[in-house]
């Protein structure tokens, strides 16, 4: 456990708490440093973390484009394998909001009352990230430092599906040597939106680039997002763009501490890359367009 | 006029093409943005905003459920006030209906006031078909019926246009069909209003016969309603002889009070206005004022298909206030004529499949354009859920897909369901991510990317797989742990 107290003397606003950490499908196979990073800061807060390895995915992909047959069995998996957890935590307002938005529905429409039934009371207990430190530990300081200047995008379901409003801002205001800009339009959807962005590839990319310019217009370094599917679509537009702005997850900024850049600074290494993926840091060099 | 909208391509390809028009594109972006930040201040101002919404769906939902007595109810008070009701359960049945009432004033020309049911319709073809001339007189109608060209928006039909482009088909086209505008006519707004309103005079002035929808319908009084902000409508409704008003039949409220509610919702949510310059309410006939033939035909034309739908029939609580257009990201891009409809952006996406089935091209993309943001619910006045509404429609029409040879998606959307159904089928699979992962090394991102991955990578750089997922790296680094 790599717990470093936020106050030496406090007690620790997780300890004693079991959570279980759903990682989703896409973090888990193509960002697994998002779920380390919350692995990382919930530990640092006292929390027990555990993965139940039997988790897939929670169906969202093949709901949201309307295959809710293929997505039944998965909202049964998922119900089962968490359902035994006081609470869950997942790294994406995405997944979070399809698992208490749409698995009821799903099994309703699918002819499946008792499974809707379970669905509901297992979604109750899933937290997206911000909300499970805000809501459930009460915390805002997490301990993390990241001298960089830093711009948010509140990804839609985030915003309007789980309403979490301002925690992931108060989370990172907190955060020592943050230099925290506001971006222009931030509640406007980037393009994303699952597999829009394939059956819909031209307006997707239109409003991506309306969004990458936004991110621009900020200079910020980084820009940081509480989904890793928003911010693989940005963040793409913005390395073809050669923009040299990097994206992080949420957790990934709430994980870095003042250890990580001493750490760094030794080394001669860039400011942050100790808890930034490594094959996800770009420079203009590297880029093959 | 040349434009219906039958026939149309499916709404990637009719978006493709509008987005390429960045005029059309710098048009919408000014537009919309103005009518959201106005929209925005005065909702802002009240603070019964949330229930004025919940009242103004419990109303719907009331009429939805009992939409049968009601009607007879309507149909009752609206002859009890001396108009003559006549019930159309098509689009070809109403036309009919509406061009025998005109040809048996003998007229050759109606005036019309906006009306989304005629246009659903296509009445003015059909008009035109049968020899009889049909004015479009709100301003935005009269720019697109001039410019030979499709309505873009609910509210804005000519939202697409900008002033420049209004000044040319004035100058072009007015003089053809009535009275020209003045010389030296320029791109000013008080001259281009100034040239119709001089231009639409002539023809309000002449007209034996009107044409209107209807905002709303009382079932109790017979009460017919428009909301407008230019009097044309007033005009119409007021000046000749016959009035025939085409009105959906999930117009009608219960009683006038419910107006108090929407009169509140609409206007806030449409034009950003606290309350629209001209509310005309009209029931029957009164002797020797106004119309003294007033028809209404009850619209049907799909509507009780989507009744049919339990889900789906939360749809047809829309007032048509456009409100999910202004804030919708993707009709801001492509605009309006993409959804091949007269009704667009999200509620047009959900409406159309449930009117007109989802046989079509069109009909079956609509549900998919949208990225599901969820800003369209958020804005709704009658709190329509069309993004859960959008996801139930793609079921649809994916269910209507099954069972025959299937797609490259059927293929790839069973064959990932059944990879995730197990972990040990999606641990293998995630080996392969893996070392695909270790094959192209230090890579940052991938830059193309073959077959239909190319769709992502033409525009986007597509992150390279990690060498270790996370599930392999706590496995390695905590599996002794419960």
């Amino acid at each position: 456990m790599t717990s470093s107290p936020l106050t030496p003397q406090a007690p620790l606003p997780g300890r004693g708490m079991r959570v279980a950490l759903f990682a989703t499908c896409f973090n888990d196979t193509m960002w697994p440093e998002t779920p380390k990073a919350v692995v990382t800061v919930l530990e640092r807060l006292g929390v027990t973390v555990e993965f139940p390895l039997e988790q897939t995915c929670c169906g969202q992909m093949f709901t949201n484009t309307g295959y809710a047959r293929e997505a039944l069995p998965l909202v049964e998996r998922f119900a089962d394998v968490f359902d035994v957890y006081d609470a869950v935590v997942a790294p994406s307002g995405s997944c979070v909001g399809s698992v208490r938005h749409q698995h009821a529905t799903v099994a309703r429409g699918c002819g499946q009352p008792a499974l809707a039934d379970r669905a509901t009371t297992t979604a109750g207990k899933v937290y997206e990230f911000s909300e499970l430190l805000v809501d459930v530990l009460g915390v805002t300081d997490v301990g993390a430092t990241f001298p960089h200047r830093v711009t948010y995008h509140p990804t839609c379901h985030s915003l309007r599906m789980l309403r979490v409003a301002d925690k992931p801002l108060r989370l990172l205001r907190e955060v020592r040597g943050i230099d925290l800009v506001d971006l222009p339009e931030a509640e406007e959807c980037c393009g994303f939106g699952g597999t829009f962005a394939m059956k819909n590839a031209d307006t997707s990319v239109a409003m991506g680039s309306d969004k990458a310019q936004h991110v621009r217009e900020t200079h910020a370094e980084v820009l940081v997002a509480g989904d890793n599917s928003c911010l693989a679509h940005i963040g793409g537009l913005l390395t073809r763009q050669r923009s040299g702005i990097r994206v992080m997850h949420l957790a990934e900024v709430l994980a870095s501490t003042e250890r990580d850049f001493a750490v760094d600074n030794e080394l001669g290494n860039q400011p942050g890359s100790a808890t930034g993926p490594a094959h996800r840091k770009t420079t203009d060099q590297e880029v093959t367009a | 006029m040349s434009g219906t909208f039958i026939g149309m391509p499916k709404f990637q390809t009719a978006a493709k093409e509008a987005l390429g028009n960045s005029q059309q594109r710098r048009n919408l972006q000014h537009a919309t943005g103005t009518i959201r930040g106005k929209r925005a201040r005065v909702v802002e101002e009240l603070d019964n905003w949330e229930e004025l919404r919940q009242a103004g769906a419990a109303i719907k939902d009331n009429v939805l459920t009992h939409l049968d007595t009601y009607l007879v109810q309507l149909e009752e008070s609206l002859t009890r006030a001396g108009a003559t009701v006549h019930w159309a359960a098509d689009a070809e049945e109403a036309n009919r209906i509406v061009t025998s009432l005109v040809r048996a004033t003998g007229a050759e020309e109606v005036v019309k006031v906006k009306s989304m049911a005629t246009q659903e319709i296509g009445l003015n073809e059909a008009l035109e078909e049968a020899g009889i001339h049909a004015w479009e007189t709100d301003l935005a109608e009269l720019i697109v019926q001039l410019g030979h060209d499709k309505p873009s928006h609910i509210l804005v039909p000519a939202i697409h246009r900008n002033r420049a482009e209004i000044r040319e088909i004035f100058l072009r086209e007015m003089g053809q069909v009535g009275t020209p505008p003045p010389g030296g006519l320029t791109s000013d707004p008080r001259e281009l209003a100034e040239a119709a309103r001089v231009h639409l005079r002539e023809k309000f002035l002449r007209a034996k016969v009107a044409i209107s929808g209807a905002n709303f319908a009382i079932a109790e009084t017979g009460t017919l309603v428009v909301v407008e902000s230019e009097g044309n409508g007033r005009m119409c409704l007021t000046l000749p002889e016959t009035l025939i008003s085409v009105v959906g039949i999930e117009k009608v409220l219960p009683r006038l009070e419910d107006l108090e509610v929407f009169m509140q919702l609409l206007p806030r949510s449409s034009t950003g206005e606290r309350m629209n310059p001209y509310t005309s309410t009209w029931t029957g006939i009164t002797p020797g004022d106004g119309p003294q033939d007033v028809h209404v035909v009850l619209l049907d034309n799909g509507r009780t298909d989507a009744l049919a739908d339990r889900v789906g029939r939360q749809a047809l609580r829309c007032i048509r206030c456009s409100a999910c257009l202004n804030v919708c990201p993707v009709y801001q891009r492509v605009g309006g004529h993409s959804y091949g409809s007269v009704y667009p952006g999200p509620i047009g996406a959900i409406l159309n499949p449930q009117l007109r089935g989802t046989a079509s091209d069109v009909d079956q993309s609509l549900p998919y354009a949208s990225s599901l943001c969820g800003a369209c619910g958020d804005v709704c006045p009658v709190n329509i859920e069309i993004p859960e509404l959008l996801v139930h429609l793609r079921t649809r029409v994916v269910d209507e897909h099954r069972g025959g040879i299937p797609s490259g998606e059927q293929i790839a959307m069973k064959g990932a369901a059944w990879m995730f159904a197990d972990h040990r089928r999606w641990e293998k699979a995630q080996k392969g991510a893996e070392l695909s992962g270790r094959a192209l090394g230090k890579k940052d991102t991938i830059g193309r990317l073959p077959g239909p991955l190319s769709a992502w990578s033409d525009a986007r750089d597509a992150p390279t797989p990690p060498t270790e997922s996370f599930r392999s790296w706590w496995k390695r680094e905590k599996g002794d742990q419960p």
